[in-house]
């Protein structure tokens, strides 16, 4: 029960005010199409430079949790939804929007999302020590394979194609080992002065998340998003409550399984909200009535897709293996404060990691009630052109690398990654694998390092690397994940058209 | 799949073969081979996959990427080409927030639907311009204290 302990900190009135910032803002952007949770987080870390380590995180953590409630609404009042993990949310979100209850669809979402959410952050809360506690055991050669694991995994379940997600994994391992290596000192592939003392995590996480989106923006031309706003009819919220709380088993349903795949890494909110709908479609009475505007179908998709947000966070305090692309990014905001989450992070931090917890305990009702009420603002500001939102992208997405170290190497750093992003994803490579091994490749190469001297005055590397029951689990979890990847890629290909394929690759880009 | 993206799928991953053969070279070339130990085990699985992949790009198996339209590559040079000399040169030798002016109104002025012929567009866009310098240097120069280069300009 530390985590009451600590409550007190967050009503400080310069935490609770960034909590609100961040809760109001995240609602905002969330809402907006194109600006997802991941690139919504890096554009803000340049905000926190200033700011004390909980603070800091205070902001980012309730960005994260809003912008993927904030999607919602986009996806229920324009039928776009704000971020990937909404899409399930606009199948029936939108159709009640249409029958004239978007004001319901809109209170159902919140609702759902908040208790979905409150659910995942007590998960997050009672399953954090217990783990951190246990990986206090870790050694080298096991932080290694969870390194590797991290890369494996989110490479081949994030991707469309098994080969291109490992190589895009390989991509970001190799990005990270630029720059004077740490033992020897010696200079490894520096081919520009930029890149001299390696590649910043942070500008590297602003271009690869925010560039393609300003390039994609820029593919569309001057066509306009003729996307109408579908107005609201006012819906005594008491009915919502009473509504989502008659919903149980979608209500349940949603929460368990975004919760359960919240701690899978690599799997995001997008896979929980699908999973859930689809769910609550099988175990459902009415399930002939989904897909025509039933609330089932948002409860389900909504508290799914904030349910994943506490569990998502568990291997990056606990083992600092972000387990999503907004994680990783979490932790690049973590690392310029000059925290190294981990096992001991509740040892030597307790306020912060504490302190930050909290604040998405007390997020997730901010972003309930101010949800309800600024719905129809942010539905307003999803409207914005793309030819604006491009011009914005690209302006902070400059500001916020300069800002960094005052350097304009940076700058470089980050548009020439975020051009290369963009061809790549082009041609089915994805940002997050890459993400990951960017920023587990320090984590790998020094606990590879270790371990092999470890090994070379004992048991040998061989050994080392190979042995115990640990290394063991590990091995195969990377092995069963490629297995099951390449399986699946085998099995959507023989029952997939070309058609859907295509379909399906431009819906997601 | 058409020859359009075939052809680009065999450009691109030809190109990502060529650097993870090269990083594969350097990693077992270059000295402290301690220093590179890591890398060469990084390297090898990069360069293994990449030229797979570039195979199966040749033999026309690429089952996962769209490539770039013709369309889309014509929208998008124009602001690519603004994006690039704004970021690689006017930042640097403009001054940060000069440049920053200039490339956001461009930018929007390439890409609003709004007709050119009408002057209330041309004001609109000036307007959103003005109010997005004033917020960047707002947060940036006054409140978070980040020096920007200022060469021949602000």
């Amino acid at each position: 029960m530390e985590f009451l302990f600590y409550m007190g900190d967050v009503f400080t009135p310069i935490n609770f005010g960034l909590l609100l910032l961040g809760t109001i803002g995240g609602l905002i952007l969330g809402a907006t199409p194109g600006l997802s949770p991941t690139m919504a987080v890096a554009l803000l870390i340049p905000f926190t430079f200033q700011l004390e380590p909980q603070q800091g995180l205070i902001l980012l953590g309730a960005a994260y949790t809003s912008t993927v409630a904030g999607g919602a609404v986009s996806a229920i009042l324009l039928k776009i939804p704000g971020a990937p993990a909404n899409i399930a949310t606009t199948l029936d979100g939108h159709t009640m929007a249409t029958k004239g209850e978007g004001a319901k669809a809109l209170q159902l979402s919140f609702i759902a999302s908040a208790i979905g959410g409150l659910f995942g952050v007590f998960l997050l809360i009672f399953l954090t020590p217990v783990l951190a506690q246990w990986a206090l055991a870790f050694g080298p050669s096991h932080l290694f394979w969870l390194a590797i694991l991290g890369v494996t995994v989110i490479g081949t379940l994030d991707s469309s194609s098994v080969v291109k997600g490992l190589l895009s994994g390989c991509i970001g391992l190799w990005l990270a080992t630029i720059g004077f290596d740490d033992i020897m000192g010696a200079q490894r592939f520096i081919f520009h002065p930029a890149v001299s003392g390696g590649i910043n995590v942070i500008p590297a996480l602003i271009g690869l998340f925010a560039i393609p989106q300003v390039i994609t923006m820029f593919t569309k031309g001057r066509s306009s998003d003729d996307a109408e706003i579908i107005s609201v009819k006012k819906h005594p919220i008491r009915l919502a409550f009473v509504e989502v709380f008659k919903r149980k088993t979608a209500l349940a349903i949603g929460t368990i399984t975004g919760s359960i795949i919240g701690l899978i890494p690599g799997v995001g909110g997008q896979i929980a909200g699908l999973v859930a709908y689809d769910q609550s479609k099988k175990f459902s009475k009415e399930s002939e009535k989904f897909g025509t505007g039933h609330s089932e179908g948002v409860i389900a998709a909504e508290s799914a897709n904030n349910a994943m947000v506490g569990p998502s966070l568990v291997p990056l305090l606990t083992l600092s293996i972000p387990g999503s692309p907004t994680a990783a990014v979490l932790l690049g905001g973590l690392l310029i404060h000059g925290i190294f989450p981990g096992p001991d992070l509740f040892l030597n931090y307790p306020q912060v990691a504490w302190t930050f917890i909290d604040s998405m305990l007390i997020g997730q009702l901010l972003m309930c009630i101010f949800g309800l009420y600024i719905a129809g603002l942010a539905a307003s500001v999803a409207r914005v052109p793309h030819a604006v939102m491009a011009a914005i992208v690209l302006g902070l997405a400059v500001f916020g690398s300069y800002s960094v170290q005052n350097s304009m190497g940076d700058v470089y750093v980050m548009a020439t990654l975020g051009l290369a992003m963009y061809f790549l994803e082009r041609f089915g490579f994805s940002a997050a694998p890459l993400v990951l091994g960017l920023i587990l490749g320090p984590i790998a190469e020094a606990n590879f390092i270790q371990g092999s001297m470890i090994a070379n005055a004992t048991v040998g590397t061989g050994t080392y690397f190979f042995t115990g029951w640990l290394n063991w689990l590990l091995i195969l979890i990377v092995v069963a994940s490629i297995c099951y990847s390449v399986w699946m890629e085998i099995m959507a290909r023989r029952y997939t058209t070309k058609d859907d394929a295509v379909a399906k690759e431009e819906a997601l880009s | 799949m058409t020859d359009l993206p075939r052809n680009q799928h065999i450009i691109a991953s030809g190109f990502i073969a060529c650097v993870g053969v090269s990083i594969a070279y350097i990693s077992f070339t270059q000295e402290p081979a301690a220093a590179f130990i890591f890398p060469r085990l990084i390297s090898s699985v990069f360069a293994v996959l990449a030229i797979w992949t570039f195979v199966k790009a040749i033999l026309g198996r690429t089952k996962v990427g769209n490539g770039i339209s013709a369309d889309a590559m014509r929208n998008m040079l124009p602001g690519l080409v603004v994006a690039i000399v704004y970021v690689y040169w006017a930042a640097k030798a403009l001054g940060f927030y000069t440049a920053t002016t200039i490339a956001f109104f461009v930018l929007l002025s390439l890409y609003d639907p709004a007709p050119h012929s009408e002057l209330k567009t041309w004001g609109k866009r000036i307007l959103i311009t003005a109010g997005f310098m004033a917020v960047m240097y707002g947060l940036f120069a006054q409140l978070l204290n980040v020096f920007t280069p200022r060469e021949i300009f602000f």
